[in-house]
Parts: structure tokens; C-alpha cells; sequence
């Protein structure tokens, strides 16, 4: 497939050094009585150490399952990995068995939920839920544990984590659940950390702060950070590079400044277009019509150019593969040209 | 805890109020003569009838009498029968051995009912899953009595391998029988209940969250999924814990268990009212008394409860 | 169909929810029914079991009264398939004729308690407040006596006898069960009515100023009922075991009443010499409880949209 060798022919490693996580051709489907879904259809991406990534897309784009997949925390049957590798320091996870799997989760690569609130077990304590990490990684005591539990606790800059190491999730506010998400997910010093729609559920002055404590944490550790989220607004700040997710495939990956100034893809210059903007005050925004694809019948040809406004009949059979436009900046259109420069016209509907 | 505790007792009192309330005028206040049929096949003796008025205040008026008459419950005195037997002696003598049977039954409840639910639950779809969904649908359906009488005749009397009845000694190995016939039912159902309960909570956010953490298997189920699976399991076998001592009369006529089933399963044949009615306000007090430590399990097991 | 969408759809993650043929709940459940060995067996018996009931007589030529002593506890055999009970009557002739007084029974209770406690829940979750707590304090009081306790209760203190005419008998079965049972669907109707009152297209029809009454009957019942049926389904199932353990204790139905209950009450002092007795109405008793549950359950599975 056209995909994958652009995949590959795309990353030679500027240091010459092996990248922390790549992620080569995956593919994901959910194996359901109304047929199979294909969620994730070769995604490529890689990650470096200290580097942040913005993985953008709508639901059902398959970021996020993308994601499990590299944590090996698939709901399977029906989710099942049909192909690709995720190499972690070079080895691949994806060829090891459980066991030696679940080594990695949590210490080499961690990640935290978009909603705490259930992400977190009830029925215990958040110190108990956070020294858990050390007593079964390490085999450490419970006294010493629950200190480190605390210490973490205070990182992630809960007030009074002393006193409310016993507490239940069900007794913090929205945002200090996910700062305990947060101490349990770097509790054992990960390279790796994925945040799944990390803020998505919070109000937005919590947001802001939740972001900057994963910053300024990413920038302490030199993690790789990969940041999945549906809000363009989010990311600016933080990210350094930015893929741009639509049923399944990676449309578009660009430095977060590249992207901004000039999309070079349709679909990302739509999300762009929607972000309300103060400049901009008074003016229609616009949207992108219709719905994504139906992934269980994923249409032949470009997929999203039932969608698209610069639709031209070459869409309709093929389906342009991830292509580098200009150095460093990747497009999966057959107009990306064109988009990037501001140089096409919609077609006529 | 102490004022979750202190809530939930005064939240009891007027339960108690109610169902004693209903109990006393179904027994003695409805419209009719209250001694028809409580004297064996014979009527009342007028000796009797008098006493009883008297006891009961029969000649007050109702609410007035129902007072006076909880009053009595609450120090022990449940009346006598017309045979001149102490109900409250009679009970006190009968209560430990049910006592005995039902924490019998509990534990076939727990161990083979939360077992095989378990068991299924991980299972999903496999040959015991289904072998447990069947099996405790089948077992749901045969009413507690012609399950008693079948393991009777065929475990006791035909292959003699447990006691066909108890009578005088209610050792633990004598109640086996009996404990597992009033477990049944309820065994079953909780079986069905662990197995949906532990299905459900394998897909829950926490789960997934304690496969991310790198936690052994065992430790994602023993540990994480168990607990939050088990905590409708533990209201049920409360709740039920009413059938089962409804289910007890049933199963200590059948076996001959010396128990208060058994003392209502004789009052009931000899037309004994005061009898029957005395011990089942007695289980039905039990019964409130269970569920409110039932109550308090679940407000440790789950502690959004009891901090709410 | 272009309709304009904003860009960040609020659906759930999980890709199978993209799913975009529109097929409503009813017909989607039915289709599931129809496909469902479960449904398609209980229904069966369910029908053979109300015909059975309705009109005995296809099923056999004999009277349950044609008793000859001499036949007294004869096994089966070519003229009499299911043998003959300790007064000389068909075991199977009764067994056909048992069903009629047993599914009368739990029918007519399930009836009794959907009126009851439908009504109540409704108006209890329709009004809320201060009739909402009255009326759940009610149903606590209720619930806090367990269905066969109760049951009993009331038997006991409203004694029949041989002269009591059958409709009678039966009855009396039935309000005790219904008193006691009422509480379970009233709380579901609650749970139920409270779910729909707060659905919007309620509120709605409240802003636009349609009064209580017709809410109610128009928009209320009709969106709650569902669950509601489901469990007075599997309920009618648990009234027959009581009824059969009830007359089992020698409280529920009396002779001449001909029920399944009865037929194994006789049987058990027999069941050592003659099995047969117990057997056959015990299975019929069996399979008729487990064709309603197993009904219910279908029915719920199918109306369940989380385990779709």
C-alpha cells in the first residue's frame, strides 16, 4: 500500500539515533455484529524524547484507539491489532508476548484518561491507587509506598496531599481527579506518556492549568508526550508537531506553527476555519458539512471527499497516500499543492 | 460510620412500626371473630379467649391495643399458645439452629453461587458459562420444596449419604443437606448476578486504567474488578436474606430441622395463630435487623456510600 | 442533505456507534425476539400452558373426580401414562387440570400488583414530593415483610375449609401475594416514571400546559410500561412457586382445588413408594415457572439497548 512506503521512505531519523516510540502501518478493526469497522487503517507516526505530539481528530477518527493500541489496552475481542508494529526504544511491543507486554505499561509508557472520574477505581483511596504503581512494580512496602504516594501527590500540586491521601476519587473536584490520573500515569519515571483527551472534561480555566503541570512535567522528565484531542486550542501551546487524523489514516503532520499559518490539507484548513475566532467577530463561521465515514463501509477513494469542498473527479478513485508537500510537511491529498498555497477553488456542487 | 449507623436505625424504627403494625391487624383487629381457626380444629375455649382478650386488649381500641401489644414485643413477650406454651421460650429454644441453617445456607450461597458466577463471568460465552446459565435457570424454576423432597429421597434415603432428617441433633454436618436445599434458589441467582456483575465491570474505565498500569492479570480481576462486581452481589444476598427465611419453613418441615421454620411448619398444621404469627413478627424483625448490617457491608465495600 | 455539522461530533468514541441506518428500538427488539431460541421455546410453552389452562378438557378425556381407590398409588402404565395418586385419581388428568388454578393464580396476582403498585409508582414518580415519600415509606413497610412470610400471615388469620367455595380460595391466595408483592413493581414504575418524566419531549408537553391526568396516560404510562411488564413477566413465574409452597404448607389452596401445589403436598408423605406422584405435577409446576421466566428475561434482553 502506498501509505506505508511513504511511511517509511518519510523518517530517516535526523540524529541517527533510534526514536523513543514508532509507530509503523497500524491497523485496528472492531469485529461487530454489523460488520467489521476499521478504525485505524495504517497509521505511521514517530516520537522522540522530550517531543510533544498533538494527535488531532474527530471522534471516531481512531486517535484514540490508536493509542490503546500502543498500550496494549485494547477491549478485545471486538478491537483486534490486524497489522503494523509499535517500537518502543526498537523493540517491537507488538511482538511480545503478555507478559513481558505488561512490563512496559506503566514504565516505559503511561497514559491517562479523559475522564478521572471513572478512570479512577472507586472503591479505593487515590494514595492506595498511586502507591499501587510502586508496591507492584517494585515490590516496594506499603509505608514507603504511600510516601511516595504523597510526593507525587504534592508534584502534581494538590493542596494538603498529606491529609487527602486517603481520600476517594469521588471526594476531589474534576480537576484534582485528573492531577491524581496524572501522578499515578508518571509515578514510575515513563518515557512515553499519552494523555487521551486529557482536559476534554473539565472546565476551561482547570484546562489551562492541567495542560501547563503536563508541560511543565513533560519539560522536567524530557518525556515524549503524545497529546490526543479534539480541540485545535488545546494544542497550540504545547505541541510540537501535529497529526491530523480522519476515519482512520493521518491526513496531514506538520510543525504546530506550519499548520496554523497554512494548512495543506482540506480537512485541517475546515478545522481551522471553525475555531471562533476575535478577528473575525461577526462573520458566518463556517463548518464542515456532513458526517465522517461509516467505518464499516469506508467509501473507495479519497475519504474524505464526500466532505470536501475541492472535490475533483480523481478523488472519487484514488485515494491519495500521506506525501511529503514541502520538507518536513506531509499531506494525504492529491491537491496539497494547492491547498497549501491557497491556490484552488471549491468545486462546483 | 457511627452517624451513618445511628441514621439508618432511626430510618428502621418506622419499618418496624409498619410491618408490626400490619402484622397485629391482620392477626387481631380485622372484622370477624380473631380466635376462628387459631385453636386447632377445635374453637377456642372461652378460658382462653378471655385470657387472650385481656393479653391483647382486645376490647381497646386498635392503635391503643397495637401499643400496648408492641410494648410486650419489646420485652420479650410474644404470648402464649392455647396449650399454655411460652411463644417467646418456645422461639429462644427453636432460634439457633435456624441461626445455624441459614449461615449454612449463606455459605453455600457464597462459595458455590459467587463461584460459578465468577467462573462464567470470565468465561463469557464459553462451555461452563453456558453450563451455569442453564443450570441456575433450571434450578430457578423447580420450586425449594420439590428440590428438598427429590435430595431427599435420593441423597438421604435411597444412597444414604447425608441424614434423610435432622430431628434432635442439628450438627453442622446434619444441616448440610437442608443448608444447601434453602441456598439453592438463591444460590442461583446469585450466580446469575455475579456472572452479569463481573462482565460488566471487565469493560469499566478503572479496569481498563489498571491494565494501563502494568498490574498482573490476576491483580486487574482479583483485585480491581472483584470488589466493584461484588457489591450488588452483597446487597442481593440481603435482600433475598427475606426469602430465605421464608424458604427456611419450607425446608425445616421437609428435613425435620428442629428450627423456627419447622416450630411455624407444626403451628401452621396444628392451626396454632398465635404461634405462627408470633415467630414469623420474630424472622420478619430478623430479616430488618440483617439488611441493616447489610447495609453497613455496602457502605465499606463501596464507600461512595457511606461518605456521601 | 448537506445538513451543516460542527466539525467536533459528540458522539461516543466507540467506532460501531457510526452505524447509520436508523432502525427504532420496538422493531429491532422484535427482530431479536423472533431469531432467539429462548423466546421462541418459552413462547411456546407459554401458549400450550394457557391452553392447557383455558380448556383441559382437549387435553383429556377424564374428570379429575374420576377416582377409583383400588388404583390407589399405581405406577404408570399404557392406560395411565403418569400412574395414579393415593386416592386412585389420574396423575395426569390432574396434572392437566392442575394448571388451570396455578396459572390463575399467578396471573391474577400479577394483575393485582401491576394495578397496585403501578398506580402507585406512577403517582408517586409523576408528583413527587410529599406523595412520593409517603408512598415509598409505604412500599419500605410493605417490602420489609418478605412474600412468603406475609403470605402466610394473612392466610393464617383468614382460615378456609373444605365448604369455602374454590374462587374463593383462590382468591384469597391472590390478595395475599398481590398485598405483599406490590411494592417490587412499585418501585420500578417509579424508577421508570422518573426516568421518563425528565425526558424532554415531557417537559415539553408540561410547558405547553397538558395537565396531569392526561401526562400521564398520554405520554407517562406508555414510555414506562416497558420494564414494567418485563418484570411482572418473570414475577407471574415466582407467584405460581408461591402458590405451590403455600399450599404445599397446607395455608394456600385447599381440596377441591385441583393445582399442581396440592398434587406435590400429597405426593410427599408418598415419595419413597411412589415418586410418580411427585414427579410429573412437579414438572409440569417447573417447566410453567421457567417458561415465564425465561420469557421475561427474552423480552428484557431484546428491550435492553446496553447489552445490543
Amino acid at each position: 500500500m502506498a501509505t506505508t512506503q511513504a511511511g517509511i521512505a518519510r523518517r530517516p531519523d535526523e540524529a541517527g539515533l533510534t526514536p523513543l516510540l514508532e509507530v509503523e502501518d497500524l491497523r485496528v478493526e472492531f469485529r461487530t455484529r454489523d460488520g467489521v469497522a476499521k478504525a485505524v487503517n495504517g497509521v505511521s507516526y514517530t516520537l522522540h524524547e522530550g517531543e510533544t505530539l498533538a494527535v488531532l481528530g474527530e471522534s471516531g477518527s481512531g486517535k484514540s484507539v490508536t493509542a490503546q493500541a500502543i498500550m496494549g489496552i485494547l477491549d478485545s475481542p471486538p478491537g483486534f491489532v490486524t497489522g503494523g508494529s509499535v517500537r518502543f526504544r526498537g523493540q517491537d511491543l507488538l511482538a511480545l508476548p503478555d507478559d513481558e507486554r505488561r512490563a512496559y505499561r506503566g514504565r516505559s509508557i503511561s497514559m491517562i484518561f479523559q475522564d478521572a472520574l471513572s478512570a479512577l477505581n472507586p472503591v479505593f483511596p487515590v494514595g492506595w491507587q498511586i502507591a499501587e504503581m510502586f508496591r507492584v512494580h517494585e515490590g516496594m512496602s506499603k509505608k514507603d509506598a504511600r510516601k511516595r504516594a504523597v510526593d507525587l501527590m504534592e508534584q502534581v500540586r494538590i493542596p494538603a496531599a498529606r491529609e487527602r491521601v486517603g481520600d476517594y476519587p469521588h471526594q476531589f473536584s474534576g480537576g484534582m481527579r485528573q492531577r491524581i490520573m496524572i501522578a499515578m500515569a508518571i509515578a514510575l519515571d515513563p518515557d512515553v506518556l499519552i494523555a487521551d483527551e486529557p482536559t476534554t472534561a473539565l472546565d476551561v480555566t482547570v484546562q489551562a492549568q492541567i495542560m501547563q503541570l503536563l508541560a511543565d512535567l513533560q519539560r522536567e522528565r524530557n518525556m515524549g508526550l503524545i497529546l490526543i484531542t479534539h480541540d485545535l486550542g488545546v494544542v497550540a501551546d504545547v505541541a510540537d508537531k501535529i497529526e491530523v487524523m480522519y476515519s482512520g489514516r493521518i491526513m496531514e503532520e506538520a510543525p504546530v506553527h506550519d499548520i496554523y499559518a497554512s494548512p495543506a490539507h482540506p480537512y485541517t484548513k475546515g478545522l481551522l476555519e471553525s475555531i471562533p475566532r476575535v478577528d473575525l467577530k461577526g462573520q458566518e463561521l463556517s463548518a464542515i458539512k456532513g458526517l465522517p465515514p461509516n467505518l464499516t463501509n469506508i467509501p473507495a477513494g479519497c475519504e474524505f471527499r464526500p466532505r470536501c469542498p475541492y472535490a475533483r473527479e480523481i478523488c472519487k478513485e484514488q485515494r491519495p497516500p500521506l506525501a511529503e508537500v514541502v520538507p518536513g510537511r506531509f499531506s494525504a491529498c492529491h491537491f496539497a499543492q494547492e491547498v497549501l498555497e491557497g491556490d484552488i477553488e471549491p468545486a462546483q456542487q | 460510620m457511627g452517624r451513618y449507623v445511628a441514621r439508618r436505625l432511626l430510618q428502621m424504627i418506622p419499618v418496624v412500626i409498619g410491618t408490626t403494625l400490619i402484622i397485629y391487624t391482620l392477626v387481631w383487629s380485622l372484622p370477624g371473630d380473631p380466635f376462628a381457626g387459631r385453636c386447632g380444629a377445635r374453637p377456642c375455649p372461652p378460658a382462653y379467649v378471655a385470657a387472650m382478650t385481656d393479653k391483647y386488649n382486645l376490647d381497646d381500641f386498635w392503635l391503643v391495643a397495637y401499643f400496648k401489644y408492641l410494648g410486650n414485643l419489646l420485652t420479650g413477650d410474644f404470648g402464649e399458645t392455647f396449650q399454655g406454651l411460652s411463644v417467646g421460650e418456645e422461639l429462644l429454644r427453636a432460634y439457633p439452629t435456624t441461626a445455624k441453617l441459614a449461615l449454612v445456607a449463606i455459605a453455600f450461597e457464597i462459595l458455590i453461587g459467587i463461584g460459578a458466577g465468577i467462573l462464567a463471568g470470565l468465561r463469557r460465552g464459553s462451555y461452563i458459562d453456558n453450563l451455569v446459565l442453564v443450570s441456575t435457570l433450571v434450578v430457578v424454576s423447580i420450586p425449594v420444596f420439590v428440590i428438598g423432597s427429590v435430595l431427599q429421597l435420593f441423597l438421604g434415603m435411597r444412597w444414604g449419604i447425608f441424614p434423610a432428617t435432622v430431628g434432635g441433633d442439628a450438627s453442622l454436618y446434619n444441616l448440610i443437606l437442608p443448608g444447601f436445599v434453602l441456598a439453592s434458589l438463591s444460590l442461583a441467582y446469585v450466580a446469575r448476578l455475579t456472572r452479569t456483575s463481573l462482565a460488566e465491570n471487565r469493560r469499566a474505565d478503572y479496569v481498563r486504567t489498571a491494565v494501563a498500569k502494568g498490574l498482573p492479570q490476576r491483580r486487574v480481576i482479583g483485585v480491581h474488578t472483584m470488589r466493584n462486581s461484588l457489591i450488588p452481589v452483597v446487597t442481593f444476598i440481603g435482600a433475598d436474606f427475606g426469602a430465605l427465611l421464608g424458604g427456611a419453613i419450607v425446608t425445616e418441615g421437609i428435613f425435620n430441622v428442629p428450627g423456627v421454620g419447622n416450630l411455624i411448619f407444626r403451628s401452621i398444621t396444628a392451626r396454632d395463630g398465635v404461634m405462627v404469627t408470633g415467630a414469623v413478627t420474630v424472622l420478619v424483625l430478623v430479616f430488618l435487623l440483617v439488611n441493616l448490617l447489610v447495609d453497613l457491608i455496602y457502605g465499606w465495600l463501596d464507600p461512595r456510600i457511606s461518605h456521601g | 442533505m448537506a445538513d451543516p455539522t460542527p466539525p467536533v461530533a459528540t458522539q461516543a468514541e466507540a467506532p460501531e456507534t457510526t452505524e447509520t441506518a436508523v432502525r427504532t428500538l420496538g422493531r429491532d427488539a422484535w427482530h431479536d425476539l423472533v431469531r432467539k431460541p429462548t423466546f421462541i421455546i418459552s413462547a411456546v410453552l407459554f401458549v400450550f400452558f394457557v391452553t392447557i389452562a383455558i380448556v383441559p378438557g382437549l387435553f383429556t378425556s377424564l374428570s379429575p373426580t374420576d377416582c377409583a381407590l383400588a388404583l390407589s398409588r399405581q405406577g404408570p402404565s399404557g392406560a395411565a401414562w403418569f400412574g395414579y395418586d393415593n386416592n386412585g385419581c389420574d396423575v395426569y388428568t390432574h396434572t392437566i387440570y392442575g394448571a388451570r388454578a396455578s396459572i390463575m393464580v399467578g396471573v391474577l396476582t400479577a394483575i393485582g400488583v401491576l394495578l397496585i403498585g403501578g398506580v402507585a409508582g406512577t403517582v408517586a414518580g409523576f408528583y413527587g414530593r410529599a406523595t412520593d415519600t409517603v408512598v415509598s415509606r409505604l412500599g419500605d413497610v410493605f417490602f420489609g415483610i418478605p412474600l412468603l412470610l406475609g403470605a402466610l400471615i394473612v392466610l393464617v388469620s383468614f382460615p378456609g375449609g373444605a365448604d369455602t367455595p374454590q374462587l374463593v380460595t383462590i382468591g384469597k391466595v391472590v390478595l395475599a401475594l398481590a398485598a405483599l408483592g406490590w411494592p417490587q413493581i412499585m418501585r420500578i414504575t417509579r424508577s421508570s416514571v422518573l426516568q421518563v418524566r425528565s425526558a424532554d419531549y415531557v417537559q415539553a408537553a408540561r410547558a405547553l400546559g397538558a395537565g396531569g391526568t392526561r401526562m400521564i396516560l398520554k405520554h407517562i404510562v406508555p414510555n414506562s410500561i416497558a420494564p414494567v411488564i418485563v418484570v411482572a413477566t418473570i414475577a407471574i413465574g415466582g407467584y405460581i412457586a408461591a402458590e405451590a409452597t403455600l399450599s404445599f404448607l397446607g395455608v394456600g389452596l385447599q381440596p377441591p382445588v385441583v393445582s399442581w401445589g396440592l398434587a406435590i403436598s400429597r405426593a410427599q408423605d408418598y415419595v419413597r413408594t411412589s415418586p410418580h406422584m411427585l414427579l410429573f405435577p412437579a414438572s409440569a409446576l417447573s417447566l410453567c415457572v421457567l417458561a415465564f421466566i425465561m420469557l421475561g428475561d427474552a423480552i428484557r434482553d431484546a428491550l435492553d439497548p446496553k447489552l445490543r
